[in-house]
């Protein structure tokens, strides 16, 4: 059912964990739905993501796309970090089922909300940046 | 430890291989048509009539009332669309409850559709039907009434003798699906006043696509499968003898060893819920402590995810299954979980062990150990442990 690199990041996700004195934490997801994704974004001052860690309650589609997605926006700027899409966590995980493409549109709302909770702190504004939706079922995933 | 651990037996058994045995000559020997006039065919009729009277026996039933289908959900489908369209003139209305298999709920939903009117029966909080919301559902169209005997996923027996007389005392049919407790609990449709039973034969050691629907002598139904003059007929279709054979042989072993078996699966049962329950704090027992059938553990897991749980238990060999959306392609969590009162989230970190004859005490101790194991790296990486324990506000508790 899932790919081999679903598998692996389920069985050894990368950058699991909280940071402390986080520059941007965002939750999306909710408990009755089964998923919740929490994403630590640790950025620098030109703007670069040092480090980037998340917990996730949820299936193993969810923890798999949570750790692809912090490798993908590490060491990236955060304009870089906002073109990390649901697609692109999906391709670099080998694709999902389809039952599961909700856990990577997940995955790039945590990113948001993570970059968003960071502009909010910084008192910046981060161009296309939307502020997190409360529902996730509210996003329709990027067509192929 | 090398081989599997399978912990699902509720969702099928390993066949037994007396059954296999009984099984084999059936494809390439006496292959004959029961239908047929020769005596190869004529062979092949008295090995069904076997059959059927083996298994009449095992629920106090006569030869004459038991019916072959192709598995349970056929016999719950016939049983209970069958038994509604041959009363429509008498009434269009059925009790049943919220916990069904979806066999008998998707049936019921189909026949809303077409201008019944069907009431989904509340159980309490460790699953149990009240037999008093029975009588007071009834109405005076009412013409079924389907209880399942045990629950498939909690494990809940069912008062089924009670409301069976509650239902022969107004006239009212009564079907349970008896799918999870036939082979497994001491049935007899006399005593218990059973008008319609479905059973299948791939969860007592028989095969797959094989099952029986048992329809008391005199009870008119109407027939699903229509064709031939199978069955009496009331179920057309050329019968799969060779897995009548086999589930006749594996009901007459699970009959026979039934008692002995049970005692060892509760035994094991309750080891199992004792030491989860000792050693995993903020867990909870779903199903009846004591009324459950004697080889189903099912327990929710605060703070983690049914399906999270499974892929890693099968990385450990064991095989198990889980009331969560996502084993269940949809979004919602299991039926049952939510009917017995949980919240989504609760009912998402569900874990169902079922064990059978061949489930060891040192199976049932590996199973604990990597439960344990995985239940707490999974809370390790869950945001809502961290929230638990940060807030360390008193989160509810269910358990």
């Amino acid at each position: 059912m899932y790919s081999e690199k679903v598998m692996d990041h389920f069985q050894n996700p990368r950058n699991v964990g909280e940071l402390e004195d986080p520059s941007g934490v965002g939750t999306v997801g909710n408990a009755k739905c089964g998923d919740i994704m929490r994403m630590y974004l640790d950025i620098d001052e030109q703007g670069v993501i040092q480090k980037a860690t998340f917990k996730t309650f949820g299936c193993g589609a969810a923890v798999a796309t949570s750790s692809m997605a912090t490798e993908l926006v590490k060491g990236k700027t955060v304009e870089e970090a906002l073109e990390v899409t649901n697609r692109a966590v999906k391709e670099a995980l080998d694709g999902l089922p389809p039952v599961k493409v909700h856990c990577s549109l997940l995955a790039e709302e945590a990113i948001h909300a993570a970059l968003w909770d960071y502009a909010q702190k910084a008192g910046i504004t981060i161009p296309g940046l939307q502020p997190p939706v409360e529902d996730i079922e509210e996003l329709e995933p990027e067509e192929e | 430890m090398k081989d599997i651990v399978y912990m699902d037996h509720a969702a099928t058994t390993r066949m037994r291989p007396e059954a296999v045995e009984a099984m084999l000559p059936y494809f390439t020997e006496e292959y004959g048509n029961a239908s047929a006039l020769y005596s190869l065919g004529q062979q092949a009729k008295q090995a069904l009539e076997e059959a059927r009277s083996v298994l009449a026996k095992t629920i106090c039933a006569g030869s004459g009332e038991i019916y072959f289908t192709a598995g349970g959900s056929e016999s719950d489908n016939w049983a209970i669309r069958g038994a509604a369209e041959a009363c429509a003139g008498k009434g269009r209305h059925i009790i049943t409850t919220k916990i069904e298999h979806h066999a008998v709920l998707h049936t019921c939903n189909d026949l809303e559709k077409q201008g019944y009117d069907v009431t989904y029966l509340d159980v309490d909080k460790d699953g149990l039907v009240s037999v008093d919301d029975v009588a007071k559902a009834i109405r005076e169209d009412t013409v079924l009434i389907s209880v399942m005997f045990a629950n498939n996923e909690i494990g809940t027996i069912e008062p089924i003798r009670q409301i069976g007389r509650l239902a022969r005392e107004k006239g009212i049919l009564f079907h349970t699906d008896a799918v999870q407790a036939y082979g497994h609990l001491p049935i007899d449709v006399e005593e218990m006043k059973i008008d319609l039973l479905s059973a299948s034969g791939h969860k007592f050691g028989g095969p797959k696509g094989v099952g029986f629907l048992y329809i008391r002598k005199g009870v008119k139904i109407r027939s699903l499968i229509r064709g031939g003059a199978q069955e009496r007929n009331r179920r057309a279709g050329t019968e799969n003898l060779p897995g009548i054979v086999g589930m006749a042989k594996a009901a007459e072993l699970a009959v026979a060893e039934m008692e002995e078996r049970s005692r060892r699966e509760a035994k094991l049962r309750d080891h199992m819920i004792e030491r989860l329950e000792n050693e995993i704090p903020y867990v909870r027992l779903n199903g009846h402590r004591t009324q459950r059938l004697a080889n189903n553990v099912n327990m929710s897991f605060q703070f983690v995810e049914g399906e999270s749980m499974l892929i890693l238990l099968d990385s450990k060999k064991i095989c198990a299954s889980s009331g969560s959306a996502c084993t269940s392609g949809s979004l919602d969590p299991s039926h049952v979980l939510l009917a017995i009162g949980l919240p989504h989230e609760i009912a998402h970190g569900s874990l169902r062990l079922t064990l059978g004859e061949e489930t060891t005490m040192e199976q049932a101790d590996y199973t604990v150990d990597c439960v344990k194991e995985i239940v707490a790296r999974l809370r390790a990486m869950s945001p809502l442990y961290e929230d638990f324990l940060k807030e360390n506000k008193k989160m509810q508790r269910y358990g």
